[in-house]
């Protein structure tokens, strides 16, 4: 199967052979944060923007 | 066993932990908290039959609900509600820790636009104010003088929410070397320590800090583990100045980050909090039996 692209520049992402859902993957070409929304079939979608009560 | 662990999204931390699970057998649930709907007044039997849930999410307001049902239900959670909730707070910190008797940078809060430049004006030039809430190092502002302490306070109280009106201003510490310290306490136990180095007063890794290995030594675990027990214990992350009459904390997180300190401190982070959320999920189930 092929690679799934950015939702945001189209460049190719390799994934990790232990993908798990709601990970987050940089896209190497522009930057964007992609979230693994869906295993199967396997969909990305630009990760949630920073909100104001995230944190540690 | 079963084990759960919320998140919001999976980050690195988070594989990590699901790693440091199957390394030991164990397949836990990843729990969506953004797919949850929670009936508290219906404590759901697929909730109750976890032996704990490891709480990683990173959303503050998620977090303090979520644990707030969990636990009401008497679900084991780690941490608990008690300590994620004073570490949510950065007043509720400053008390637990005075209650306690243990060392840290000066305080004052104030709740008008005259009275908190009055209680900056009192801790003098630069000072430190923060939001009670949030993370990161957002919005937490070093103010250099009067000008830029009315400019601040001006935006804080024309732009700003209510929760922004509380002004908890802090002495500002000088970092010696531009760095300060955070360690990391499982339990009972200082795990390790990394120095935060920047040349951005805002030390935080998430901003841009180099972290490399400190060394733990008996006043580092001593401060830690003290801070640690004053917030509730569990695992949590203590971030300390160094000034000359010693350690002083500056704040607790109850949902620490550790991607960037595993290869400063060769210390398997992951591991140690799996192997601690083992432990005490066992301790709950004993304690359980007992109980029957």
């Amino acid at each position: 199967m092929a690679n799934p692209t950015c939702t945001e520049c189209g460049a190719e992402i390799n994934l990790p052979e232990d993908v798990v859902l709601n990970e987050i993957l940089p896209c190497p070409e522009c930057g964007v944060e992609l979230e693994i929304i869906d295993l199967d079939p396997l969909t990305l979608a630009l990760a949630p923007e920073v909100e104001e009560d995230w944190g540690e | 066993m079963q084990i759960g662990m919320i998140v919001s999204r999976v980050r690195r931390e988070e594989k990590l932990l699901m790693e440091a699970f199957q390394a030991r057998g164990i397949q836990i649930d990843v729990l969506n908290d953004g797919e949850l709907i929670l009936h508290p007044l219906d404590p759901d039997p697929r909730w109750l039959a976890y032996d704990l849930i490891l709480e990683r999410s990173i959303s503050g307001s998620r977090t303090l609900a979520t644990l707030q049902i969990l636990e009401t239900w008497g679900v084991p959670t780690l941490n608990n509600y008690h300590t994620a909730s004073i570490c949510s707070d950065k007043l509720s910190t400053t008390l637990a820790l005075a209650r306690h008797s243990v060392p840290q940078a000066q305080v004052s809060i104030a709740f008008s636009e005259e009275s908190i430049l009055e209680a900056i004006e009192n801790r003098g030039y630069p000072a430190v104010l923060k939001p009670l809430t949030g993370s990161w190092g957002r919005l937490v502002t070093k103010v250099n003088d009067r000008q830029s302490a009315e400019a601040i306070l001006e935006h804080r109280f024309t732009l700003g929410n209510y929760p922004y009106h509380t002004g908890y201003v802090q002495d500002y510490v000088h970092k010696p070397n531009g760095r300060d310290i955070r360690s990391f306490v499982v339990g009972d136990r200082t795990l390790c320590a990394i120095y935060r180095t920047s040349q951005h007063w805002i030390t935080n890794t998430a901003r841009g800090g180099v972290a490399t290995n400190c060394e733990i030594t008996e006043e580092i675990a001593d401060i830690s583990q003290r801070a640690a027990a004053a917030v509730g214990g569990g695992i949590v992350a203590i971030d300390l100045f160094e000034t000359e009459a010693g350690y002083l904390v500056n704040e607790v997180n109850h949902s620490m980050e550790f991607r960037n300190s595993i290869e400063p401190t060769g210390v398997d982070i992951p591991a140690a909090i799996v192997d601690f959320a083992l432990q005490t999920a066992d301790e709950g189930a004993a304690l359980h039996e007992v109980q029957l």
